[in-house]
């Protein structure tokens, strides 16, 4: 019954914004169906672009088009000389959204931040399965759940959060998706009146759009949050129409059904960057492909054989064919947009002769080996099938044969972390938080070189790991990027991996579309976007 | 009478267990599980994978997860969604309304066409009208659908600018769903220009849906009207000097229709397959997207429920068939 209510609300303010002139609608061609609306138990972008950028806020936040942390609900915060306390001194003033479903009777406060945090830590809160089979998955994959010892609520408007060790990339974990502020004085009044599965399909939090509706695939309708602290957005309705295929993505961009869309495929780009109307911005994702070699068998144990190979590969012929130049190439294990970047490392040249000779100064001859090949697209990988045939030609003109092998998304992705993995194996990584530990530790980490782990090298250098470690607890960001660029120096001679490359994130959008600031981090957020006549 | 229904109930006992084991082990015979594609390139420790498995129920026996499966669905509990982790039946029934939407509207338009285009070619056999007909059916019954939505869409929608791109209803209106059905909630709604709207969102996806059946009962209308006008009582009809309106309209078509009417039936199926692609390509909310979905994220509740309820429906349907059909037809009844 209050279903009905709410969507009759909406009718009613439907047609009255219908009536309204000039009221401003940006229609956004989404890629696909959140899984909810409440941020910490999924995982995907889709559902965070649908809940934690429009909906929510985070104690601090990403500035846009960056990865740089700023303020957000908490003004300011202080880190004790250990690092191993983080007080934040909250905003005041700022209010939860109120819609037909809800109205807050007192502002935000350290209550719905400590609400945020137990509800994924601690196992006997009320919250932590308020709905069947609920997991917190990227609470516990950014490690927080060792990390944070407790959060306490010092006043209203001051919260600490002990942590167990100190942690440099901890305020970066603290602007992602996952750590959004919910309402606690909603969550209350939900579980009271037996309901609590609401806070998944009827979201409420300070962000800058609030939620209207969602009907189901189709289309989610939200409205400008008029109290929104940071400011009004300059449109007044944000939709976004769920569009699954990318191709008709395009049309409907092109018919003007939509105003702006995600992910184009790169054979569109071409199409839509020569159409009159529209505009296409690009970044250069923050993400990287690589060809892990089996650093644990041999003769990939040897560094010369790793590095014989890496010179051998074409990585400019892959990136014209596969991303039909949308690219560039990779030399290091973290994007060029990354702090810590260390643009003095020298690519290894590609060289099939000098490759050649060096295969047979390591002693190996005739040698045949397997590249594993994901069956799925990604956004650094559009063609990985079509990338491992080039390796695989590149790789015979130094008299090694190759066969390629894929499975199934889910088993290769399980089949490849498995330590007598037989091949090297295609894979990349998009940074969730901007922090070059969530590249260098997670993927190329001691603790990563298992199985089920997340180093597909099965590589555990100690020179590598020392500086990772160093650099993780060091809150000295100065301190850390010479760190992290002396470990990527220790990478490029180790070689590991192919660096292959990095893909470009395009996306094309009205001409009147302005202020649309992209995210790094490969989130859409549309609270800065405003629609010219 | 009552002896028949009981006897036609019975046999729905095996069936009924056969698409459970079907709906069961269809997803699971899929590589891949559910918990790996969650986790993605970050991986899961192995201890966390067991966790997460168990906390699913996957870690048990499959005979002992099947069931569970049998259990709860005896008691009208299809499962939650792994995904969206809503009950499954509530999903599907927020979901089909639109599917039935389409189905129906492309079913009139196959029928609408597709069995006059036969008609005409089998009275007019051997004419430029039968060779264009027969090979324009051909045609449709091998269109792959994806490319042909795709194609329409372009031609239509991108460069003609004729007919909407996708979606069920421009984004201006917005209403309240009573039925599920748009036309008919457009309507409801009272707005202004919603109906005409709706019907334009439903054009392309509905010539999309209908090209196979649409080619199919053609191609069967044809078939049997040409066999019906080579009988006796044809002959006699027209020896007996009947318009020849009257012998095709009242003689032949009416016995030509029965295995016309059984092939219209029979392409409900073919809807439905059909309906998995075009709904894809034009943003259709219905089930056979959804499906889509569910599968390639190994969401087994959702898989599992989602095909046992239209096993139901089918099955439902058919018995209604059956009975109906013993009804009129004493013979079958007493077999």
């Amino acid at each position: 019954m209050k279903y009905f209510t709410r969507l009759a609300t909406g009718l009613i303010m439907a047609g009255l914004l219908g009536g309204a002139a000039g009221a401003k609608t940006l229609v956004f061609c989404s890629e696909g169906s959140p899984e909810g609306f409440d941020p910490a138990p999924y995982t995907s972008g889709t559902t965070h672009d649908a809940s934690a950028k429009a909906i929510y806020n985070r104690l601090v936040e990403f500035a846009p088009g960056t990865t740089n942390v700023v303020p957000g609900l908490a003004e300011s915060w202080e880190v004790s000389a250990d690092g191993k306390e983080y007080t934040f001194h909250l905003r005041k003033g700022v209010k939860f959204h109120t819609t037909d479903f809800f109205t807050p009777t007192r502002d935000f406060n350290a209550d719905d931040v400590v609400f945020s945090f137990n509800r994924q830590a601690k196992a006997d809160d009320p919250w932590n399965k308020y709905i069947e089979g609920i997991t917190y998955e990227y609470y516990s994959g950014m490690e927080l759940n060792v990390v944070i010892k407790d959060v306490v609520k010092v006043d209203d408007n001051t919260v600490k959060f002990v942590l167990s060790r100190a942690e440099a990339p901890f305020l970066a974990d603290l602007a992602m998706a996952f750590a959004s502020i919910g309402s606690k004085e909603y969550a209350d009044g939900l579980m009271a009146a037996g309901k609590a599965a609401d806070f998944n399909n009827a979201p409420i939090g300070t962000g800058p759009f609030q939620f209207v509706a969602y009907q189901k695939d189709a289309v989610i309708r939200y409205k400008a949050n008029a109290d929104y602290w940071g400011g009004k957005p300059k449109i007044d309705d944000l939709v976004f129409a769920i569009t699954t295929d990318a191709a008709v993505r395009v049309q409907k961009l092109k018919a003007g059904e939509c105003n702006i869309m995600p992910y184009p495929t790169p054979a569109d780009i071409a199409g839509l960057k020569s159409d009159t109307n529209l505009q296409v911005l690009e970044q250069a994702g923050l993400n990287v492909a690589y060809l892990a070699y089996n650093a644990a068998v041999a003769p990939f144990d040897n560094p010369k054989v790793r590095k014989a190979l890496n010179m051998a590969i074409n990585k400019q012929a892959i990136i014209d064919a596969v991303f039909q130049g949308t690219g560039q190439v990779a030399k290091n294990p973290i994007p060029p947009t990354m702090w810590s970047y260390n643009d003095a490392v020298k690519d290894d040249p590609y060289d099939p002769e000098a490759a050649k000779k060096m295969l047979e100064e390591a002693g190996v001859k005739d040698l045949s080996m397997k590249i594993w090949a994901m069956p799925v697209q990604r956004p650094y990988m559009p063609n990985a099938q079509r990338t491992a045939e080039l390796i695989q030609a590149d790789f015979a003109k130094i008299g090694v044969k190759v066969e390629i092998v894929s499975y199934e998304w889910g088993e290769y992705l399980k089949k490849s972390t498995e330590l007598k993995r037989d091949g090297a194996v295609i894979l990349g990584w998009t940074g969730d938080n901007g922090d070059p530990d969530n590249f260098l530790g997670v993927l190329l980490g001691c603790a990563g070189a298992v199985d089920g782990g997340s180093n597909r090298a099965h590589w555990c250098n100690k020179d590598f790991e020392d500086l990772i470690q160093k650099a993780k607890v060091t809150a000295d960001q100065a301190e850390r990027t010479k760190l992290y660029e002396q470990a990527q120096v220790v990478f490029k001679e180790q070689a590991p991996w192919a660096t292959l490359d990095h893909s470009t994130v395009f996306m094309p959008m009205g001409k009147n579309v302005t202020g649309y600031v992209m995210d790094p981090l490969g989130l859409h957020d549309f609270s800065t976007v405003d629609i010219t006549e | 009478m009552f002896r028949f229904i009981l006897g036609k109930l019975a046999y729905l006992v095996p069936t009924f267990i056969g698409i459970t084991i079907v709906a069961f082990g269809f997803v699971r015979v899929l590589p891949g599980d559910p918990v790996l594609l969650m986790a993605g390139e970050r991986g899961l420790p192995p201890e966390r994978y067991k966790e997460l498995l168990a906390q699913l129920g996957f870690d048990k026996p499959i005979w002992q997860q099947y069931l569970g499966f049998l259990g709860r669905l005896l008691h009208g509990d299809f499962g939650i969604s792994l995904v969206t982790k809503k009950p499954v039946l509530s999903e599907f029934f927020t979901l089909f309304p639109a599917t039935l939407e389409l189905a129906i509207s492309a079913m009139i338009l196959a029928t609408l066409v597709g069995l006059p285009l036969g008609i005409f070619a089998a009275i007019r056999r051997g004419s430029w009208f039968d060779q264009i007909s027969m090979t324009g059916a051909l045609v449709g019954f091998s269109m792959p659908i994806f490319w042909w939505g795709l194609l329409l869409i372009i031609f239509f929608s991108g460069i003609l600018g004729w007919t909407p791109v996708s979606g069920r209803i421009s984004l201006v209106y917005y209403f309240p769903s009573v039925t599920g059905f748009m036309l008919i909630d457009s309507l409801l709604s009272g707005q202004k220009g919603a109906f005409a709207s709706a019907l334009s969102h439903m054009i392309l996806p509905t010539i999309v849906l209908a090209t196979i059946p649409m080619a199919v009962i053609a191609r069967q209308a044809r078939s049997a009207m040409l066999e019906v006008l080579g009988e006796d009582y044809v002959r006699t009809a027209r020896a007996k000097g009947l318009s020849p309106l009257r012998v095709v309209g009242l003689h032949a078509l009416r016995n030509a229709l029965i295995p016309v009417v059984t092939t219209i039936g029979l392409q409900v199926g073919t809807l439905m397959g059909g309906a998995i692609l075009t709904e894809s390509i034009f943003s259709w909310p219905g089930i056979g997207k959804a499906m889509v979905d569910s599968i390639s994220r190994r969401d087994y509740p959702s898989v599992q429920g989602g095909l046992m309820i239209i096993a139901g429906i089918v099955m439902v349907v058919n018995l209604i068939v059956d009975l109906l059909y013993g009804l009129i037809n004493p013979r079958i009844r007493h077999r």
